[in-house]
């Protein structure tokens, strides 16, 4: 019988025959394996279970089951162009790449193949504007975000004034990491604190010298925009030099469990971004449990269930399917393809009555998306760590950005790419 | 003296520190390449599985958890018990023997005397089947490596030392977790120089590094030796997977320290033990004086990776065969 | 049976010296390069392209180029992916700053650069040798990628330091951007592809060839009998960096469309390369493809049958895709030890005589 399916399968893997669609297909290009597995597994599984339990519970979106088609890629490049021109030809509705550097490489393809992107909290920022970018979107909030939501986080705990501080951002020696150094220049001239970089090269093993620096200079805060090993080895680090970790901010992609469990008791008092609340206490676990754990469908082995990635997957999912639904309605057909869904994305808006009835009340802030922002509201969170009970709990509601000095990098940005690309502006 | 001369100070001897972590990589490398002529491209990812293999065995993790669970629809991930610390590295120790003598029978033994690049192929033919292999066998996320070494600045030595540069300085910061690794390197740096020098089986070991041939003719199991300098070589990258991996997690990462290992093997010669150890200060001060000095002020920081190999070039430029390597003969 | 070489005798030095010097090898080549340049274009796809063809022969290109360097000369080589970087960051600062010239020519432009700063690296094999040589080429390569990072200048001043490939056009076909039509990228590359293999193969062929294999065998010895070490180093460091920024500026401009030097540029990519030219055989244009092929195809096609076919979990199922890979690299090497070049030379030689036995 292995053998059987062996040889079909080997003739089947040169053929490359599309299937006849009648689902909804959603592709996501994971990393199960590579260097950022232990921040790809959780993200994939919470997406991967969200899919699940929409065809267990509900048989699908509209009366159309989903398709749900994993692709992995190891975080690399090359293998994220295969995955994307492998799945693209299924149908495939809405790419969440979950990586800076595939987005970069996907948002001239996609926009020429007509599907939208959706790179919720990472890839370009300057896609959020919608005139430029029409097939890109990046809600519910972006790097530029994060930088701004650090600084007024640190505001709030300065009365309002940082002149004079020191804050210095750790970050990871690529794209990836560079991108709030412009945002938080343009801050440090508003609010007059010293801004110290200390790049990290990747993969972020070895970080004594910055953190030696860093217990020169004592800086009064620190930032950090890290991913895979960079982040614990940080964290373990800041740990070491005894710095107050609760003057240590790292950015949504810094702020996972897998980053501050192998520091130990060390890693306490740390403070992250966050697009979404944490934890697994909402009735939507309750319905994964009945519909999908316990039907034996979960993609994982049940460990990640509840983290921080787990739900930025959940959340991920939800979007998608939201604008699928949203799609079905606007097309009025239940078969609904990716130009349709990149209307919906357009036209998309979620309110926290929404969010409640799909099992996530008090999950994330309300918005909407219009044709010229693709953004989002601009919001952000603070959540801490407690090293002792390993949870991550909400310090703060969600914070309102600099939308004045954040609006005009955009612009400018996504000028300088649609004049390299010869794009016409649209939305009128 | 300013704080800054301090400073310098500091960073001169982590910079050894860190040259210490890098040479407990660097000696499996120079071991197998001593005694077998083969650049191990899987030594990183050998650090990796032995450091996996510790704390599988430590938590009690069941083996391929994660593919029984798929073949056959199981939800089972641990055996329900744990082992103590001794018993796991024992385990380990036993796994990486095993190991060696796999690795000799299925692959060396078939390429007896063939070219060095070929021998460096097939160890990264080697490094992929661990790759994935360690990956089946452990799972892929990231596990907490826990041998009970203290980490974190050592207090006694910043406090004790804070006196010295005025206010600015607040002592020599020097990692607890550091200094453990320094005393066992230097312990295992002399006790394998002892082996290699005052016991039969290390004569052997240096009989076959010089000459296959020749000890094959004085009656040296060429094989035998080869399966204890890998199964010695396993013990180096456990070694060093469990110095590195209580830093940061094991998780595939661990791997790429190899990296970080080859300038200093450069540097020091390919076929020295002491070569390594020296070559790793060297390249260990170099590049965290540079970092500190020209890096981090002038140049916007991280240099520290192209550096390290610059240095071993110029070194290199000088002395082609390394500090301690052997000379090259050239016979035409 | 299939080598009918009954009357073929050669009347002339031209005729003796051909590269295919049997007439069956000669007509099996061109109707190869028909089907190449002919039938697939009107059967590719957009998976094909990018996800199999295009990678082949990228790659192809570039293994060709390192496998001069450390199969003909013997100088080996680790910073093969530095230099592909600054292939396709020399095709972007030509694109951008002489927006007007024809894409083709900037990618040889580029390729021209690169032999510049090979040049440069490869001063030290003049004194350093072996392994110990890497050393040099690994400065390169973890210098060029700092560097890339570093320095604005390189990636025109944008934030994140990504370069993106414009949109150009060749007789009137798009071949560069998103729009750009699978059969128009595949034929760039392989028209690329065809002509440095030719190139390379006459050179390898030629007196540069003869003087970088002397190095290669027995650098004194070369040297006692007048080959000039030095220029015979260099020159295959130049020609060499040329293949391999060609391949660069075609992985950029026709393939990738955008890149972060990080992450594709990085030390895998040297290894990578380093491995197809083992693997294929070292010293042969043959196996310079072979091994292209092996390293491109083997995953993509080890994920289709175990994903797509059988499927299985697709981390189970990646980390089986090393499994199997590194089986069959220590499995060929076992068998085969000088590649897969040596493995086609003995077929052929035994087809030749087939079927009868000597």
């Amino acid at each position: 019988m292995k053998l059987k399916s062996l040889i079909v399968g080997a003739a089947t893997a040169l053929t490359m025959v599309s299937p006849a669609i009648a689902d909804l297909t959603f592709p996501n290009l994971t990393y199960r394996t590579g260097p950022y597995a232990v921040n790809g597994i959780p993200y994939a599984d919470g997406y991967a279970d969200y899919m699940a339990l929409l065809n267990s519970r509900d048989g699908g979106i509209g009366g159309e089951k989903i398709n749900y088609i994993e692709c992995e890629t190891q975080y690399n490049t090359e293998k994220g162009v295969e995955c994307y021109e492998n799945t693209k030809g299924e149908g495939s509705l809405v790419y969440q790449p979950m990586s800076t550097g595939i987005t970069y490489q996907l948002i001239p393809k996609a926009t020429a193949d007509g599907i939208p992107l959706l790179t919720m909290g990472y890839g370009r920022t300057s896609a959020a504007n919608g005139k430029v970018f029409s097939h890109i979107f990046n809600y519910p909030a972006n790097y530029w975000v994060g930088a701004s939501a650090v600084i007024n986080h640190i505001l709030s705990l300065n009365n309002g004034n940082i002149k004079g501080k020191k804050i210095a951002l750790v970050y990871h020696n690529s794209a990836y990491g560079k991108e709030p150094i412009r945002t938080l220049q343009e801050l440090e001239k508003k609010h007059g604190f010293k801004l110290s970089l200390l790049p990290v090269d990747h993969p972020g093993q070895e970080q004594k010298s910055q953190w030696l620096q860093i217990r020169r200079e004592k800086p009064d805060y620190v930032t950090m925009w890290g991913w895979g090993v960079m982040n614990p080895t940080a964290i373990q680090e800041a740990a070491n030099i005894r710095f107050p970790m609760e003057n240590f901010i790292g950015v949504w992609w810094s702020g996972s469990e897998g980053d501050v469990l192998p520091a130990g008791n060390g890693a306490n008092g740390y403070k992250s971004l966050a697009m979404h609340n944490t934890g697994s206490d909402f009735p939507i676990y309750a319905d994964l449990k009945k519909h999908v754990y316990d039907k034996g469908l979960a993609a994982g082995d049940g460990t990640s269930s509840g983290q921080v990635l787990y739900n930025r997957g959940l959340y991920a999912a939800m979007l998608a399917t939201e604008a699928a639904r949203l799609a079905q309605k606007m097309s009025g057909k239940a078969n609904i393809s990716p130009a349709d869904m990149r209307d919906a994305m357009e036209a998309f808006s979620i309110n926290e009555a929404q969010m409640a009835s799909l099992g996530l009340p008090n999950f994330a802030p309300s918005f909407s998306v219009s044709c010229e922002n693709h953004g989002g509201p601009g919001l952000a969170a603070i959540q801490q760590w407690d090293a002792k009970a390993k949870k991550w709990t909400m310090i703060s509601d969600f914070i309102k950005t600099d939308a004045e000095v954040i609006n005009a990098l955009i612009a400018e940005d996504s000028a300088a790419y649609a004049a390299e690309n010869k794009i016409k502006e649209r939305c009128g | 003296m300013p704080a800054e001369f301090y400073y310098g100070v500091e960073v001169f001897l982590n910079g050894l520190m860190a040259g210490v972590m890098y040479s407990l990589v660097a000696l499996g490398f120079v071991l197998i390449f001593k005694a077998s002529g083969i650049f191990n491209y899987a030594q990183g990812i050998m650090a990796l599985f032995a450091a996996m293999t510790l704390v599988g065995f430590q938590e009690g993790q069941i083996p391929f958890a994660h593919l029984i669970n798929a073949v056959f629809g199981t939800e089972v991930h641990h055996f329900g018990w744990t082992m103590p610390t001794f018993l796991a590295i024992l385990f380990a120790l036993g796994m990486m023997l095993l190991f060696a003598f796999l690795v000799e029978r299925l692959i060396l033994k078939h390429l007896v005397n063939q070219e060095p690049i070929i021998l460096f192929m097939a160890t990264i033919g080697l490094a992929y089947f661990m790759e994935g292999f360690g990956d089946l066998m452990w799972g892929s996320n990231v596990k907490r490596l826990d041998v009970g070494i203290p980490q974190g600045g050592n207090f006694w030595i910043e406090e004790n030392t804070a006196f010295l540069g005025g206010e600015e300085f607040y002592g020599f910061y020097l990692d607890t977790l550091d200094i453990y690794a320094t005393v066992i390197a230097v312990v295992l740096v002399i006790s394998l120089v002892l082996f290699s020098q005052y016991t039969k089986t290390g004569r052997a070991l240096r009989a076959v590094a010089d000459d296959h041939q020749a000890a094959l003719s004085v009656g040296i199991s060429l094989r035998g030796i080869w399966v204890i300098v890998w199964a010695i070589a396993g013990f180096v990258a456990l070694v060093a997977g469990i110095m590195w991996g209580a830093k940061s997690g094991v998780q595939f990462s661990l791997s790429l320290i190899a990296l970080k290992a080859l300038p200093v093997l450069m540097l020091g010669g390919f076929t020295s033990i002491p070569g390594a150890i020296v070559g790793g200060l060297i390249i260990g001060v170099g590049e965290k004086m540079f970092e500190f000095l020209i890096g981090a002020p002038l140049l916007g920081g991280a240099t520290e990776n192209w550096f390290a190999y610059m240095l071993a070039l110029m070194f290199l430029v000088f002395r082609p065969q390394g500090l301690f390597g052997e000379k090259i003969i050239e016979r035409v | 049976m299939l080598y009918r070489e009954v009357g073929e005798f050669k009347t002339s030095y031209a005729a003796d010296q051909q590269t295919f010097p049997i007439s069956f090898d000669k007509i099996a080549y061109f109707i190869a390069l028909a089907i190449a340049f002919f039938v697939v274009p009107l059967v590719i796809n957009d998976y094909w392209a990018k996800a199999i063809l295009l990678p082949f022969l990228i790659f192809g290109i570039a293994a060709i180029g390192l496998n001069i360097l450390t199969g003909y000369c013997g100088q080996v080589s680790l910073g093969s992916g530095g230099f592909m970087a600054v292939g396709a960051y020399a095709c972007y600062k030509f694109m951008t700053a002489f927006p007007d010239l024809n894409l083709i020519i900037c990618i040889v432009l580029s390729g021209g650069v690169t032999a510049m700063v090979g040049i440069l690296f490869g001063l030290p094999s003049l004194r350093i040798k072996g392994f110990y040589l890497a050393v040099a080429t690994l400065a390169a390569q973890f210098f060029l990628v700092w560097l890339f990072n570093k320095v604005g200048w390189f990636y025109n001043y944008t934030a994140t330091g990504q370069i993106n490939a414009p949109e150009r056009e060749f007789l009137g076909i798009i071949i560069s951007g998103p729009n750009s039509s699978p059969e128009a990228v595949y034929l760039v590359c392989l028209s690329f592809l065809t002509v440095l293999a030719l190139i390379a193969r006459n050179l390898t062929r030629g007196s540069f060839g003869r003087k970088w294999m002397a190095i290669r065998d027995m650098d004194i010895a070369a040297e006692i009998i007048g080959v000039n070490p030095l220029m015979a180093k260099l020159t295959a460091f130049g020609v060499s960096s040329f293949y391999v920024g060609i391949s660069g500026a075609l992985l950029f401009s026709v393939f990738l469309g955008a890149v972060e030097v990080g992450e594709v540029f990085g030390i895998q990519k040297s290894f990578l390369v380093l491995f197809m030219i083992i693997i294929g055989g070292l010293g042969s244009i043959f196996g310079s493809l072979a091994g292209a092929a092996f390293l491109v195809l083997m995953p993509v096609v080890l994920k289709n049958v175990m994903v797509g076919s059988m499927g299985w979990p697709v981390d189970i199922a990646a980390h089986f895709e090393f499994l199997i890979v590194g089986s069959l690299i220590v499995f060929f090497l076992i068998v085969e030890p000088h590649g897969f070049a040596m493995l086609w030379r003995i077929i052929k030689e035994k087809l030749r005589l087939w079927p009868f036995p000597h």
